[in-house]
């Protein structure tokens, strides 16, 4: 075992991969320069080409890595901050997402779109998007949110390894966070949710950094004698929908926690999913906590409380176990 | 039949180059030029859904390009695009299923007519949304700079294409990693309704590669012969490993932008320009230029050849099934993924 950081656990987990398919590429801007600490020492064990240096542009690199997928590579596009995705999302939904269904079969988008979501950090508006629930509307894109190193690890290598687009958002809160990692290899299957502490009194689902912080509530709630499960979908899409029903099913009361906006957002596909499979089993209304539908301001005496944190989320348990 | 002949039209006379290639692009022009015709029959009786987007006119670019690559090689088009495939070298009964929605057809009828693709021959695919295969086409490129192989990526785009920040984006990181792709524009003057000197400052989208520090030229698209003479060039300096070339080929589109009575009254462009670009038909000029070398008499059966392989399409087409509901949930993933309750494709 290691202890290592997310974004260690992101370097190995390419690291490995290059090493061992040679199809495997990385590209973005800066890679070769490990600006974020993901892509060191890569440049020199396997060359500019297969570390590549992108122009600024977005777009365009995006449809470069989907036209080198269509003919047997498998490209990891380093998009450091998610907002810069949306320069891409013509490529992303136009061309990634539906090329294997639109040419019925005949090519796929083996393609791994990494990108790392800053916020709570004063960089405002335009650099402090959660993003993942945008792309969890388009059929045909995966969509991965790992909450810690190991996770982070597993999942980045299973989609290295899929054969269709993976989009993973990397919560840069959690870049810096130690986690133990085995010295052999593993992976980290899609669709399999993670139960990141049992309970039978309320199911909290959370995501990305938001785990932590509902684990955290978690504790200190089971001091109060409020048992909380909190459950890690690891997936967006694919989701685990009978994990978080077979908790309910248990605990007869959901909170869903979500850095994200409200409206449309993951939170509120999860709790529309209990509603419609998992109604008979609640106890009490299902609850969201999310970040308002307001846009991040710079201030942080401004963003401050904009993201559930455990005080936040246990209240929230506490509120539902007294419906 | 694609072997790389570089024609000199200066000295082509029908006894310096090979015969039967030049049959088959007649042949292949002969192909795209029916098949589009006969869409616009199907499409006129309402038999397509959507829209179709016919390239008549366009010939002489569209195969004098494709014949000047290897079998090996790729081509990736856009939503003018059901002439590309066949000038590449794909069957037309596919292609034409495909038109109609049929479970045989190309894409097995998830496509239709502006995603016509034939990956069976490096037809990559078209994508309807403009400009979008440029870097799709340097990203297959680059695939195969890095795999190590010697094929060659034609892109095919219009003058309208030119406009969007892909062209720029795509032409940059072509020219910056030196990579095998020839972009091809099919310069017909108009985007929908707005002419060209209404888009674009520049009349000429060649002149763009420059600012790239890559060699382009300007070519009569009408003329088969000289189209692929531009792009056999072209296509030896990609292979070579000296990087991207622009050939913009002046053309013309004989319809309006799409099918359909949307354009009926358009007044666009005038009935005189279209008359005098109808005089330049790019099978009418090539079937002048063979007849110096091959008999009429083999020019024509080659035309009834190319009816009677569009009116087997049109009957394959025709008898070919519709695919069955269900297969609308395939193909959405190559990797399957975990299916709870229908909600996710696992084709």
């Amino acid at each position: 075992m290691a202890n290592i950081t997310f974004l260690e656990a992101v370097a190995q987990a390419q690291r490995e991969e290059m090493a061992r398919d040679e199809s495997v590429f990385l590209m973005g801007e800066d890679v070769s320069g490990n600006v974020y600490g993901s892509s060191g020492g890569l440049l020199d064990e396997f060359g500019p080409q297969r570390v590549l240096d992108t122009p600024i542009c977005e777009s365009g690199f995006t449809g470069v890595a989907i036209g080198a997928a269509m003919v047997g590579m498998r490209p990891i596009v380093d998009y450091t901050i998610a907002s810069f995705m949306y320069l891409a999302t013509d490529q992303l939904v136009s061309m990634a997402a539906k090329s294997s269904y639109m040419y019925g079969g005949q090519t796929h988008i083996p393609a791994v779109f990494r990108a790392a979501m800053f916020y709570n950090g004063g960089i405002a508006a335009q650099h402090s998007d959660r993003n993942y629930s945008m792309y969890m509307n388009v059929p045909g894109l995966k969509v991965v949110v790992p909450s810690n190193p190991y996770d982070a690890k597993g999942l980045l290598k299973t989609a290295i390894r899929d054969e269709d687009p993976v989009l993973i958002f990397e919560d840069g809160n959690l870049w810096g966070q130690k986690g133990e990692i085995p010295d052999e290899e593993y992976l980290l299957p899609f669709g399999q949710a993670n139960i990141c502490h049992a309970g039978s009194d309320v199911t909290i689902v959370a995501i990305a950094a938001r785990v932590g912080e509902s684990i955290k509530a978690a504790e200190a709630l089971a001091k109060e004698g409020i048992s909380a499960e909190v459950i890690d979908p690891r997936t967006l899409v694919p989701l685990d929908t009978a994990t978080i029903l077979e908790s309910v099913a248990k605990t007869g009361r959901l909170l869903v926690v979500d850095q994200g906006h409200r409206t449309c957002g993951a939170a509120g596909e999860i709790a529309a999913m209990v509603a419609e499979k998992g109604f008979w089993n609640l106890q009490a209304p299902i609850k969201r906590l999310t970040a308002p539908d307001m846009q991040i301001p710079f201030s942080s005496a401004l963003e401050r409380g904009f993201y559930p944190d455990a005080a936040m989320i246990a209240l929230a348990a506490r509120e539902l176990i007294e419906e | 039949m694609c072997a790389a002949v570089n024609f000199d039209i200066s000295v082509w006379g029908g006894m310096s180059v090979d015969q039967s290639l030049l049959l088959e692009m007649y042949r292949r022009m002969g192909l795209v030029r029916q098949f589009d015709e006969a869409v616009q029959k199907l499409f006129n009786s309402g038999r397509i859904p959507g829209s179709a987007h016919l390239s008549i006119g366009q010939e002489g670019e569209v195969v004098g390009a494709c014949m000047a690559l290897r079998e090996d090689d790729y081509m990736v088009g856009n939503h003018r695009s059901h002439g590309h495939p066949i000038g590449k070298g794909a069957g037309v009964n596919a292609l034409m299923a495909e038109i109609l929605g049929k479970s045989t057809g190309v894409n097995q009828g998830k496509g239709g007519s502006m995603h016509l693709a034939d990956f069976s021959v490096g037809s990559l695919g078209e994508s309807s949304i403009v400009g979008s295969g440029l870097p799709v086409a340097v990203g297959a490129a680059l695939g195969s700079q890095m795999q190590g192989n010697d094929r060659v990526t034609l892109c095919f785009f219009g003058d309208g294409a030119s406009n969007q920040g892909y062209f720029h984006e795509a032409m940059n990181m072509a020219a910056l990693w030196k990579l095998p792709v020839v972009f091809l524009c099919e310069n017909n003057g108009y985007g929908v309704t707005t002419p060209n000197n209404r888009a674009a400052a520049l009349e000429d989208i060649s002149a763009r590669a420059a600012g790239y520090g890559t060699p382009s030229s300007i070519v009569d698209g009408q003329q088969c012969l000289e189209v692929y003479d531009a792009v056999t060039e072209a296509v030896e300096r990609a292979r070579r490993g000296d990087g991207p070339t622009l050939v913009e080929a002046k053309t013309y589109r004989y319809h309006h932008h799409s099918e359909g009575p949307l354009y009926d009254n358009m007044t666009y462009r005038s009935d005189e320009e279209l008359a005098a670009w109808k005089l330049r038909d790019p099978l009418l000029l090539f079937r002048e230029q063979l007849a110096d070398s091959v008999a009429v008499a083999d020019l024509d059966r080659m035309d009834e050849q190319v009816k009677q392989d569009i009116a087997a399409a049109l009957e394959f087409a025709e008898q070919s099934p519709l695919p069955e509901p269900e297969e609308a949930y395939t193909h959405l993933y190559r990797t399957p993924v975990v299916v709870i309750e229908g909600e996710l494709s696992n084709g």
